[in-house]
């Protein structure tokens, strides 16, 4: 009997040896290798004038000190913009070593190699920088104001300035019975893997090849990216991601400096060099997210349908754009969610400010998006004395109108145009899981009993598994066992089971001989990477569709050689075999033998493939003209556009009214990502997401002072959440196919964390009876909003009695 | 994130350890669990010259109860006080503060001397010592002598050991048996440092309180006691108004302004929790008296 394992909630087959020690991650590589480290910038912003290595020359184990002068050709010039737009008039990269100009503290300006970690840290501590300060642009006021300048050739710090509309903004909003204004506004956060970036590199000098070992979340484009660099042909350039731990965004950008740098050095010396990150170096030298100034004008009917959105946000890209614009754009599209918007424009201004660079953070511009459009829905519904859930129903896009396109260009530069979805249907899973319509009575008892509580929903859409594509390659050996090989990396998603369920179910092997090998560019060299929820509805197609191809030739194969039609054939646990007759069969590891004509026996399986085997045809050629030797597939998915998954969240939080602490009771998710491969990964993944999310919106913030000091860059100060902070999440699952991808699915990877501020805001608000209106949100932060509330600062609610305080 | 270079030393003996100690005076620094102290090294912003790295020091590691105290050598982990029976049965007290020290990985490494030594206002066994009026024992080549906790802490990380002296132990004196304690702090995440902490002793005798002391985690510089008995001498535990002692706590404090919290928030949040601990620690003395009498 095949199990059915598309589907199957079976545990991940990486996690024994992940959890018990036996992962092999970037530091557990090359031990006998050169230490590379760093010196840092300690200015925000600053002319470098001289750099003094003179001291550091003594250090015991140096070997190398690296300023930008030494640094050859392309190495030495500006990283790549990877992500090029036509509104991005003025993108900037930085050097891999600084050049003449610091613009963010932690900006590498000086690379040490030497025998260990230990000893290249002591040469950094004696180099000396002198540095002319420059005033620093810290925070999107001050970006904003154009007064002080990132970039002296950039006027207004404006990296990109872009515009969308959809109908008559204007006119509409003229018309509109009801017009809002809202101001929001939402903080830096990170993505903060465990594992921090990483980078190892052998240089093989008998072969002049070069090996890159990189903590990335795309091996195939480090790879692509160095080879450019040091001018090597692509055949002498290998990478590979080993375990990664977390990725969560930071690790697509690439190349980082010391992707290209470590490389560059281990070829110039003809030598090993491992650079590792370490925590602070992260906090100041990787990438942030999410910071946003965002207004919202919005006009609406007396029911609450929308009939005008007028968004305009500032965005903080920090010092530098080499990843372009894909975040605004996101939260630009992305914001409008599971809604027709009426009339929609949004404008936004990508802004330079001399703090850490922002590239995509799990979520992606979603967080920032989801947070407007949902306050947005509260705020109608607060206006009109109107079911915060009926609001939300009364705008939604139906089943009916899929495929529904918004008329916008998305992230991958094709139409914003939704696949599928049963938004009502959602809602209404939401509102029995979460009791929507129990909560008044629940609140009217907790009030009693001097306790204030609130519940919040946050609803989103999220376009994922974007192109342009993904391959796959299947390989089965003579002794049955199924080699699987796909070119984007891991990092802790559980691709090694997701993956291996679809090659089992497509191909009727039993899952214990399918292993799965991924980001890894000797196996497949085309690849594009992990990011965008796109793994399993990218590699995972192609994995299927090479599953299918290796599926046919098997039984090609085997009807030959049982002399029956294919039609007539079945593949059960590995075996091909007649349907309803199954005591006439052969393995598929027999069908691999038979698949590879030999010359010589290496075994007595071989035997049956040698030349003197029966059922040579003297008028064929062992392998026709048509075919391969061998028993494998491969094949690539690359969709016309992403596929749009999407969910709804609902939370009860609770303020203490004298200490504003806010404390989550419960956290309710409802998915729908179509036809989950493992509820169970999916899960995790929703849980996941929900804990990032749950930092964003009451833990996580990037405190930098006025001269541009990072105030919190370590685990001490940065509250990522405990297990002890994220609450008990309580899930329920859509399964709406997507119509667009063989296997119906849609991406699953960011969805958690996507509405959490929102929510969470929403929740509070409903319990303190005045909008929040920036997150994340602190309990000092909650007392001081109250004591603006009750100074008549912060208006009240309109409605707040109105909707869900009064008991059905 | 790397140490700068340092010579470790590996003294056996207490003997050999402060004669250690004398030689490199100010640049040596005393490692025992090293939770506080191998950050601030990796970070480079500490760089002593010599670690005298007292782990393998014989005679550090005993945990005692005598009659009026427990005793804490100074090798004694956080996790070993918090979980030993025949002190909670002497001191409650020890355990529901040593509780809220960090994280149990942290606890199993990290020593109660140790933290003590290192006088972070918002460090939890500071606190402590200071509501018993514990001692700190100290060697050196000097030889010994005792330091009451009132001597002992100058200002934040400041405290009057001199860099010959090696804290051996410390005694953190036994309450009567009428003494009820409690203790209580709020962090932003499970473990960390606290916004602000309050442990509380309250003595009821004949059914109404005859002593209430307090002392503070993270807002006063240094750990002391504050005695509040004058606001609510005399009266029956059920029925304290215990703001009335608002105004002598807020005198105490001394809150700072940081990243997590503002100073009014922190004053604000000390004396929530003072009036939470002191119904506590008087209901405590309470039940302590009935389960004696039975």
């Amino acid at each position: 009997m095949t199990t059915q394992m598309f589907g199957a909630p079976i545990r991940r087959r990486e996690d024994p040896r992940l959890v018990t020690g036996g992962g092999r991650y970037l530091d557990d590589l090359g031990r006998g290798a050169l230490a590379a480290a760093f010196v840092r910038s300690p200015h925000a912003h600053a002319k470098v004038v001289d750099i003094d290595v003179t001291d550091a020359l003594d250090v015991d184990g140096l070997v190398a000190i690296y300023t930008h002068e030494d640094l050859p050709g392309r190495v030495g010039e500006p990283l790549p913009l990877l992500i090029p737009h036509p509104t991005l008039t003025h993108g900037r990269t930085q050097y891999a070593l600084a050049k003449d100009e610091v613009n963010h503290v932690g900006e590498p300006v000086v690379m040490v190699v030497a025998r260990d970690r230990y000893l290249a840290e002591d040469a950094c501590a004696r180099i000396r920088v002198d540095y002319q300060p420059l005033p620093p642009v810290v925070g999107l006021e001050a970006a904003r104001t154009g007064d002080l300048l990132v970039h002296e050739d950039v006027p207004g710090n404006v990296a990109a300035h872009m515009l969308q509309e959809v109908g008559d903004v204007e006119a509409a909003l003229a018309a509109s019975p009801h017009v809002l204004d809202l101001d929001l506004a939402i903080e830096r956060s990170a993505c903060m893997p465990l594992e921090g970036k990483g980078v190892y590199a052998r240089w093989d000098a008998d072969r002049d090849e070069l090996r890159i070992y990189s903590s990335t979340q795309t091996s195939t484009g480090v790879r692509a990216a160095v080879a450019a660099k040091l001018g090597m042909p692509l055949a002498k350039v290998e990478c590979i991601a080993p375990d990664v731990g977390g990725g969560f965004g930071v690790k697509i950008n690439h190349p980082w400096p010391e992707e290209v740098l470590v490389p560059w050095v281990a070829k110039t010396l003809g030598t090993e060099v491992k650079w590792v990150e370490d925590r602070r170096e992260h906090f100041i030298s990787s990438a942030h997210e999410r910071g946003q100034l965002q207004q919202v004008r919005v006009g609406f009917d007396d029911d609450g349908r929308l009939l005008a959105l007028d968004v305009r946000f500032w965005h903080d890209n920090g010092a530098y754009t080499p990843y372009g614009i894909i975040v605004p754009i996101i939260t630009s599209t992305q914001l409008l969610g599971p809604y027709k918007p009426g009339a929609y424009r949004c404008e936004f201004w990508s802004l330079y400010t001399n703090t850490v660079l922002v590239t995509p953070y799990r979520g992606a511009g979603r967080p920032q998006g989801c947070f407007a459009m949902e306050r947005t829905m509260d705020a109608i519904a607060d206006e009109l004395g109107l079911d915060r859930t009926e609001v939300r129903a009364r705008n939604f896009i139906l089943p009916a109108d899929m495929p529904y396109d918004h008329g916008l260009l998305f992230q991958d530069g094709r139409p914003l145009k939704y696949d599928s979805g049963d938004f009502p249907a959602t809602l209404e899973k939401l509102k029995a899981l979460v009791g929507w319509d129990d909560f008044a009575q629940y609140r009217m008892e907790a009030e009693a009993a001097g306790r204030r509580v609130g519940l919040g929903i946050g609803c989103y859409v999220e376009g994922t598994g974007v192109g342009p594509y993904e391959g796959g390659h299947i390989q089965v050996e003579t002794s049955g066992r199924v080699n699987v090989s796909t070119g984007l990396t891991s990092q802790g998603q559980g691709h090694e089971t997701a993956f291996a369920q679809v090659v089992a179910q497509e191909l009727g092997v039993p899952i214990e001989d399918v292993f799965v090998t991924t980001g890894d560019t000797r196996r497949m060299p085309y690849a594009v990477g992990t990011f965008a929820s796109r793994a399993a509805v990218m590699s995972g197609n192609a994995i299927a569709l090479a599953a299918r191809q290796v599926r046919a030739k098997a039984l090609r194969i085997a009807a030959d050689a049982l002399e029956v039609a294919a039609d007539d054939l079945e593949i059960v646990d590995g075996v091909v075999r007649v349907k309803g007759a199954p005591d006439t069969q052969m393995s598929l590891g027999t069908v691999s033998v038979m698949s590879n004509p030999l010359r010589y026996a290496f075994d007595e399986a071989a035997q049956a493939a040698t030349q003197f085997a029966h059922g040579n045809d003297p008028d064929r050629p062992p392998v026709a003209e048509d075919d391969e030797p061998g028993l494998e597939g491969r094949d690539f998915y690359s969709p016309t556009q992403a596929t749009f998954a999407n969910g709804m969240h609902a939370a009860i939080v609770e303020t203490d009214p004298v200490t504003a602490e806010i404390r989550i009771l419960r956290y309710c998710v409802v998915h729908d990502c179509g036809p989950m491969i493992n509820p169970m990964i999916v899960e995790g993944q929703v849980h996941g997401g929900v804990a990032q999310g749950v930092g964003g919106a009451l833990y996580e913030r990037m405190v930098y002072d006025e001269s541009g000091q990072l105030l919190n860059a370590s685990f001490m100060d940065f509250l990522m959440p405990y297990a002890s902070e994220v609450p008990h999440i309580e899930t329920d699952h859509l399964e709406t196919p997507s119509p667009l991808n063989p296997l119906g699915i849609k991406g699953a990877g960011e969805a958690g964390c996507i509405p959490v501020s929102a929510v969470i805001a929403s929740a509070i608000s409903d319990a303190e009876g005045f909008a929040i209106t920036s997150m994340p949100i602190s309990p000092v932060e909650l007392w001081e909003l109250r004591r603006r509330h009750e100074a008549g600062e912060i208006p009240s609610l309109r409605n707040h009695d109105a909707t869900t305080r009064k008991p059905r | 994130m790397k140490p700068a270079p340092f010579v470790h030393h590996a003294p056996r003996t207490v003997e050999e350890a402060v004669e250690v100690l004398a030689r490199v005076g100010h640049d040596g620094k005393v490692l025992a669990g090293g939770q506080s102290l191998i950050p601030i090294l990796n970070m480079r912003l500490a760089s002593p010259a010599h670690l005298v790295d007292v782990n393998a020091v014989s005679g550090l590691d005993d945990l005692t109860v005598t009659a009026d105290a427990v005793r804490v050598g100074a090798l004694v982990r956080h996790a070993r006080l918090e979980h030993d029976q025949v002190v909670y049965g002497a001191s409650p007290l020890l355990r529901r503060v040593v509780r809220h020290v960090a994280h149990p990985v942290i606890r199993n490494r990290g020593t109660t001397v140790g933290s003590i030594v290192h006088a972070d206002p918002a460090g939890e066994m500071p606190a402590v010592l200071a509501l018993t009026g514990g001692v700190v024992e100290v060697a050196s080549a000097r030889g010994a002598r005792e330091i009451p906790c009132h001597d002992f802490f100058l200002g934040p990380m400041e405290t009057a050991l001199e860099p010959d002296e090696l804290a051996v132990g410390v005694r953190f004196p036994l309450f009567g048996a009428t003494t009820g304690t409690a203790f209580a702090e709020r962090a932003r995440r499970h473990g960390d440092y606290a916004l602000a902490g309050v442990a509380a002793a309250v003595a009821v005798e004949d059914g109404v309180v005859s002593s209430a002391r307090l002392s503070f985690v993270s807002v006063t510089d240094v750990p002391g006691i504050l005695d509040v008995t004058e606001a609510c001498r005399g009266q029956a535990p059920g029925e304290i108004d215990w703001s009335a002692c608002d105004d002598l706590v807020r005198e105490h404090l001394a809150p700072e302004d940081d990243i997590h919290a503002t100073a009014e928030y922190r004053a604000m949040l000390a004396t929530q929790l003072a009036h939470l601990v002191l119904a506590e620690a008087a209901t405590d003395a309470v039940a302590a008296q009935g389960d004696s009498a039975a």
